[in-house]
């Protein structure tokens, strides 16, 4: 248990981080923060995709001296998955940020409970 | 054969450039051309249920011809594409019966992109549907998510962006569950496409390795898509977003976009796990519970509301507890009745939002069930509409409702520790929906000067008074004129409702047989 505790280092940070940006996006107040909060959960996920796709001693998955054997290399398609991952998570980004540009223009202020009594009494 | 398989790959492709087009061009041009994708992926969908009836046969296409461990794949079987047909139905009705108020609510300069974000919303919900990759189903899932968040804020009040940001905080929390459960998957199986995935959990279960993690990965998987389509203790999001965007966007997301989900978690437990893995860990025990809870609690909250939108969208939250309520009774009739549910409640909501919406252009637009008086001698076909699916949704015979009852009632009886918790909410929740609905009926049927309070206790025999009310009246008071798009739609949905409560029969064994296929 302790030895894969130590191996395992790069997997349980990603963890940790998941949570921590996982409870920032869930119980935090201020909009901003949320965002900063969901963008720690999806690097989270990409660290451990990253760190599932390395191979110790191993070369990046490109073919330079004709050397065909895939043991030399490292698995590439997690970094495809990382990649497309880091595409949806800026265009989630933008889009949140727009919004809270937009509630911040209305009300005045990032703070959930704020902007749910205020848009209560507009509607 | 050759020909036909192609149809769910051009149908996902063919939404999106129109998507890409409808933001080059017009407000106008965008509605036409996004309507005759609809509909050429309509046609397309009916051709490919009826090419895949007759042959018995389901087919996995795999994208740009790379063999399988490698490639990307869609598959399509006759569940996937009745679901399509029916999704693209109640996309082209909605928009159609909702356009109107489209140019109304939104600005002129957004017009184009709300048809943008229809297309996007059609092209994920089919790729949800015919997807054989996880990590392609991740991908449109956010797709829909935004897409789906946008036709909420595109009315740009302070109400919709409120709920935006609700809805997309929300959704941002299941889509991550969904993200981490897919990654852990891919490090112990390697796999992502859902055969491959399947075969080597088939080794691991047989060596009783990894099995924490992979209860882990379910438990994730369904509280993810669980928060995305609105399972009641996750719900919070929904009643505002459903109840203030306009009227198409309420529309669709009910119909439509709450079940696309749905069918990812029903394919995920079928294709991924196999449904012996599932009733091993109590997941589905869990969802029924979950289920449960929302026939009540959400009908419950409907009796509250007063803004009609809201008591829709309230109502919603306890047709998706039948849903989840149908899979977690873990028989394959349970989840027979689950799929039709999903159709029926496809049919249904999107009519009573657009019927809802005739009924308060008669009353300037107020939301609040009060204002509505008499609205349904002003605007009948509105009005007949919204009893046609207040009566479904209570679950009056004739109407496709009742099947979806009677059904899970049935299936209930295939369970037996169930059996009495499922007939005991079934029987309480069809009590509270007529509760809710038959005073808003009667409330749209009332004359100006009567006054019928509201909440009032009604007989079953009242419910069918108020049809027969409109010859009656010696003079309709306004009589209000909507267009000829509006009133073909209701009269449609109306027809799509009785059809579907009327000829069950093939479109169960369509489910049944899809469903074996998988």
């Amino acid at each position: 248990m302790g030895g894969n505790f130590f191996t395992n280092y790069v997997e349980i940070s990603a963890v940790v981080l998941f949570c921590i940006g996982f409870s920032t996006l869930l119980f935090h107040q201020n909009l901003l923060k949320k965002i900063i909060g969901f963008n720690i959960m999806d690097t989270a996920i990409y660290l451990f995709l990253a760190a599932k796709g390395y191979i110790a001693d191993s070369d990046p998955a490109i073919i330079v001296d004709g050397i065909l054997d895939a043991g030399r290399y490292v698995n590439p398609l997690p970094g495809a998955l990382v990649l497309t991952g880091i595409v949806v998570s800026v265009s989630v980004t933008a889009f949140s940020l727009a919004l809270v540009l937009r509630l911040y223009e209305k009300y005045g202020t990032m703070h959930m409970d704020e902007i749910l009594y205020l848009s209560r009494e507009d509607r | 054969m050759q020909l036909i398989q192609n149809i769910p790959f051009i149908s996902i492709m063919l939404s999106i450039l129109a998507g890409v087009f409808c933001f080059a061009s017009k407000a106008k041009l965008a509605e036409r051309l996004t309507l005759g994708a609809l509909a050429a992926i309509t046609l397309m969908s009916a051709a490919l249920l009826a090419e895949l009836w007759q042959t018995g046969e389901s087919f996995i296409f795999s994208m740009g011809h790379f063999p399988a461990p490698w490639g990307n794949e869609l598959r399509a079987g006759v569940f996937e594409a009745l679901m399509a047909l029916a999704f693209s139905v109640v996309m082209l009705l909605s928009l159609i019966a909702g356009r109107e108020r489209i140019y109304d609510d939104i600005a002129p300069a957004r017009q184009g992109l709300y048809f943008l974000m229809i297309n996007l919303l059609m092209s994920s919900l089919l790729a949800l549907i015919y997807t054989n990759d996880l990590f392609t189903a991740y991908v449109f899932v956010e797709i829909n998510t935004l897409a789906a968040c946008a036709i909420v804020a595109s009315k740009d009040t302070g109400e919709t962006i409120t709920a935006t940001i609700r809805y997309l905080i929300m959704s941002l929390l299941g889509s991550g569950m969904l993200l981490i459960a897919i990654s852990l998957i891919y490090s112990v199986t390697g796999h992502l496409l859902m055969d491959h995935i399947r075969a080597s959990l088939e080794i691991l279960a047989a060596k009783g390795s990894y099995e924490v993690p992979l209860a882990v990965v379910i438990l994730l998987i369904s509280v993810g898509l669980a928060i995305k389509s609105a399972l009641y203790p996750f719900h919070t999001w929904l009643p505002t977003a459903h109840g203030s965007a306009t009227t198409a966007s309420s529309a669709i997301l009910s119909g439509v976009v709450l079940k696309g989900y749905v069918i990812l978690l029903l394919k995920i437990f079928y294709r991924v796990f196999g449904l012996e893995f599932i009733h091993q860990l109590q997941v589905a025990n869990l969802l029924f519970a979950f289920g449960l809870a929302g026939m009540i609690f959400g009908s419950l909250y409907a009796l509250r509301e007063h803004n009609i939108k809201r008591l829709l969208a309230y109502s919603s939250v306890a047709q998706v507890g039948y849903i989840f309520m149908g899979i977690g009774l873990s028989t394959a009739t349970g989840t027979v009745a689950a799929c039709f549910h999903i159709l029926a409640h496809a049919i249904t909501k999107p009519m009573l939002f657009c019927a809802a919406d005739g009924l308060m252009e008669t009353s300037g637009h107020s939301r609040q069930i009060h204002d509505l008086k008499s609205a349904g001698h002003k605007n009948r076909l509105a009005g007949l509409a919204f009893t046609a699916g207040s009566l479904s949704m209570i679950g009056i015979p004739l109407f496709s409702g009742f099947v979806s009852k009677f059904y899970f009632a049935t299936a209930s009886l295939e369970s037996p520790g169930k059996m009495v918790m499922t007939l005991l909410v079934l029987a309480l929740s069809t009590l509270l929906n007529a509760m809710y609905f038959v005073p808003v009926i009667v409330t749209i049927y009332a004359h100006e000067d009567e006054g019928l309070a509201q909440g009032e206790e009604l007989s079953f025999a009242d419910q069918f008074i108020p049809e027969a009310e409109p010859e009656e009246t010696g003079e309709p008071p306004l009589v209000h004129k909507s267009p000829v798009s509006y009133k073909l739609t209701m009269i449609l949905f109306i027809l799509l409702n009785i059809f579907l409560g009327c000829a069950y029969g093939p479109v169960l064994e369509i489910i049944e047989r899809g469903l074996l296929m998988f």
